[in-house]
């Protein structure tokens, strides 16, 4: 039998953040992976990701899959793709199917990072070709470059489902509603503004009654629901489309913990059936640990933490690490985890509804409604000011973990400040110079660049923009607002790309002057 | 976690969906898993054996849920008190051709 220090089931963000620190720890470290390819969801993952420098702010997914992958490379890890672990027995013995035959590994620690499946919903018609999940929409646009449909209706307003709603666009789809059965949009505000304002109506309190077809989806009928969830008679909606999209959760993949004989939660709380684990990943069984999504349902910066803890901890566990040392590493992670889970979306926050910001500002109730902050609503927040000359407009409206923004603006004008949940502020007295390295930073595609009086009756807005063909200059147009709605024209002035924005191009459109505060994406006709 | 098998549920009256699959492996309806409670199993292990729901290639990833939340409904309780099917090896469908080419300790 094969032995290895540590053993790590999954090659995703958690499972090899920890192969990474016990590697460096000197560990002989082996992953597996069920998958043809290692970085488990992160390589599906196309938008910049939210939080601070530390957390890998600005920086899409997939390159943060390929920077694991190197660094793990570096510290000597060994990962093993198409290797599916069927099981885990006394002692630390790993069976896994590897070809066409089974092996049998042992490790003197193990760490599971199996990650979580996606979870579905019933409806008539919901096992007709054409229904999928989000994640399976994903790895066909994302992985194999492969339209998942032509016509999409998305149930699930949660960061899933709004990011893949994005994405579906902009692989080419038309996403004709995005629906949820909640009264609120569960996501981030910004991913359901960027969505809301390319035209994608939003139907909040809707959920599917039926899908249409005999072979394949045709159709769907969506209705609305009462506080108890049961549909109201009359108020059914038809949508001809050929795909409907599922992102209504996940659940956690924790088999292999529970036939390991660690002690389960089953109270729901983590997505579905947990590990009991301790603040380093530990369960009740000594040497085996659990992180990621496999130990309740959050996201990937939170499970690279997560990984980096366990790694620490099981070197530790075997004596590959000071103590002291280790404790000092590991109390920075519990810093950066802290930082992370803090906000109007924190775990603890679960399931309320939040009224005030931070600041005692009243959230959008628009935003939470139809996916959009109204117009009489945007004025309140601080980022959203006005003065002669070019500025930066910042329709950060929620307290999440992020503050790339602030950094990327080397005249100041941006303010977070050290507490990273804020609101981002323009600071009055700074200049703007209109490089457009904040609306580029943001994750949220939330910063406008407006001159609201370029003379002649007409302003200037620039939005970053991610689909292709990129508009060119001299193009004409319509200016659309923040609901999606054309509300005038709008003539493209300039389109600037640079490796500095990674991929998002700047579009600065030019608009009447009323429009200055309105017209946020461009469409062109 | 003790299980009362006294509980009267009364009739099994029809209820919309019931001729919808719920386990898509293993072709299972909603009137089959609701049917199978009134008959007296009350885990899921139990409906498992019973019906096959959440033996097929998925081995319950996607239905385990949704099985559990109608076997919920019926007995009247919370979800989170339908014991969860036990786990086992092989974790994933394995063919037996595979699983009989074991190999004496991690092949180099």
């Amino acid at each position: 039998m094969k032995r290895y220090d540590l053993i790590i089931i999954g090659a995703g963000p958690s499972g090899l953040s920890a192969a990474i620190e016990a590697g460096k720890r000197g560990m002989s470290v082996i992953v597996f992976d069920e998958n043809e390819r290692p970085g488990g969801q992160l390589f599906k993952q196309i938008h910049k990701f939210f939080g601070s420098k530390e957390h890998k702010a600005k920086i899409r997914g997939f390159v943060i899959g390929q920077q694991l992958l190197d660094e793990a490379s570096k510290a000597g890890v060994e990962v093993k793709l198409s290797a599916t672990v069927v099981g885990i027995y006394p002692d630390r013995e790993v069976v896994v199917k590897i070809g066409d035959g089974v092996e049998h590994y042992k490790g003197d620690a193990i760490i599971v990072a199996t990650g979580a499946a996606e979870n579905m919903v019933t409806f008539d018609g919901w096992t007709l070709p054409g229904v999928i999940g989000a994640g399976a929409a994903q790895t066909m646009m994302n992985l194999h470059g492969v339209k998942p449909g032509k016509r999409v209706l998305m149930l699930g307003s949660g960061n899933v489902g709004l990011v893949v709603s994005f994405q579906l666009m902009q692989a080419g789809c038309e996403v004709v509603a995005l629906v949820d059965a909640a009264p609120r949009v569960g996501g981030y505000g910004v991913h359901a503004a960027k969505v809301a304002r390319t035209g994608v109506p939003f139907y909040l309190s809707h959920t599917i009654v039926k899908a249409e077809g005999t072979n394949h989806v045709t159709g769907v009928t969506i209705a609305e629901v009462d506080s108890h969830f049961q549909f109201i008679p009359g108020t059914e909606k038809h949508f001809d489309v050929d795909t409907i999209c599922l992102a209504v959760g996940l659940s956690p993949m924790s088999q292999l913990l529970k036939m390991a004989g660690c002690q389960m939660d089953n109270s729901g709380k983590g997505g579905g059936q947990i590990p009991v684990v301790d603040e380093s990943g530990a369960t009740s069984v000594p040497g085996i640990y659990a992180v990621g999504d496999v130990a309740g349902i959050e996201e990937a910066s939170s499970a690279m933490i997560e990984g980096r803890m366990a790694g620490i901890k099981a070197a530790e566990y075997l004596g590959f690490e000071e103590v002291k040392t280790g404790d000092e590493e590991f109390d920075k992670e519990v810093k950066a985890l802290d930082e992370l889970r803090q906000g109007m979306f924190a775990p603890s926050n679960r399931g309320k509804v939040i009224e005030k910001t931070e600041e005692g500002i009243p959230i959008s109730e628009n935003l939470l409604k139809h996916g959009f902050v109204a117009d009489d609503e945007i004025e309140r927040f601080p980022g959203v000011t006005h003065k002669v000359g070019i500025h930066p407009v910042m329709e950060c409206t929620q307290n999440i973990p992020c503050n790339p923004c602030q950094d990327a603006c080397s005249k100041h004008c941006i303010h977070i400040g050290s507490h990273i949940t804020a609101l981002p502020a323009v600071e009055a007295d700074k200049d703007c110079i209109n490089c457009g390295m904040c609306v580029a930073s943001c994750s949220g595609q939330a910063i406008f660049l407006v001159d609201e009086d370029t003379g002649n009756g007409h302003a200037e807005v620039t939005i970053p923009y991610e689909f292709l063909p990129l508009p060119k200059e001299g193009d004409t147009g319509k200016g659309l607002s923040r609901s999606g709605q054309i509300i005038c024209d709008a003539k493209v002035v300039r389109v600037r790309t640079s490796k500095a924005f990674d991929h998002t191009a700047l579009v600065t459109i030019e608009v009447p002057q009323d429009m200055a505060m309105k017209a946020r994406f461009y469409k062109a006709v | 976690m003790r299980i009362d098998r006294s509980k009267d549920l009364g009739p099994c009256l029809p209820k919309e969906g019931d001729d919808r699959i719920i386990c898509r492996c293993e072709e299972v309806t909603q009137g089959e898993i609701r049917q199978a409670v009134h008959d007296g199993l009350f885990t899921l292990a139990e409906v498992r054996r019973y019906l096959r729901c959440g033996m097929g290639l998925c081995q319950g990833q996607t239905c385990g849920k949704l099985v559990a939340r109608i076997m919920a409904s019926e007995l009247g309780v919370p979800v989170s008190e339908i014991a969860p099917a036990s786990s086992r090896s092989p974790m994933r469908p394995i063919e037996m051709a595979t699983w009989a080419e074991e190999k004496e300790g991690g092949a180099e």
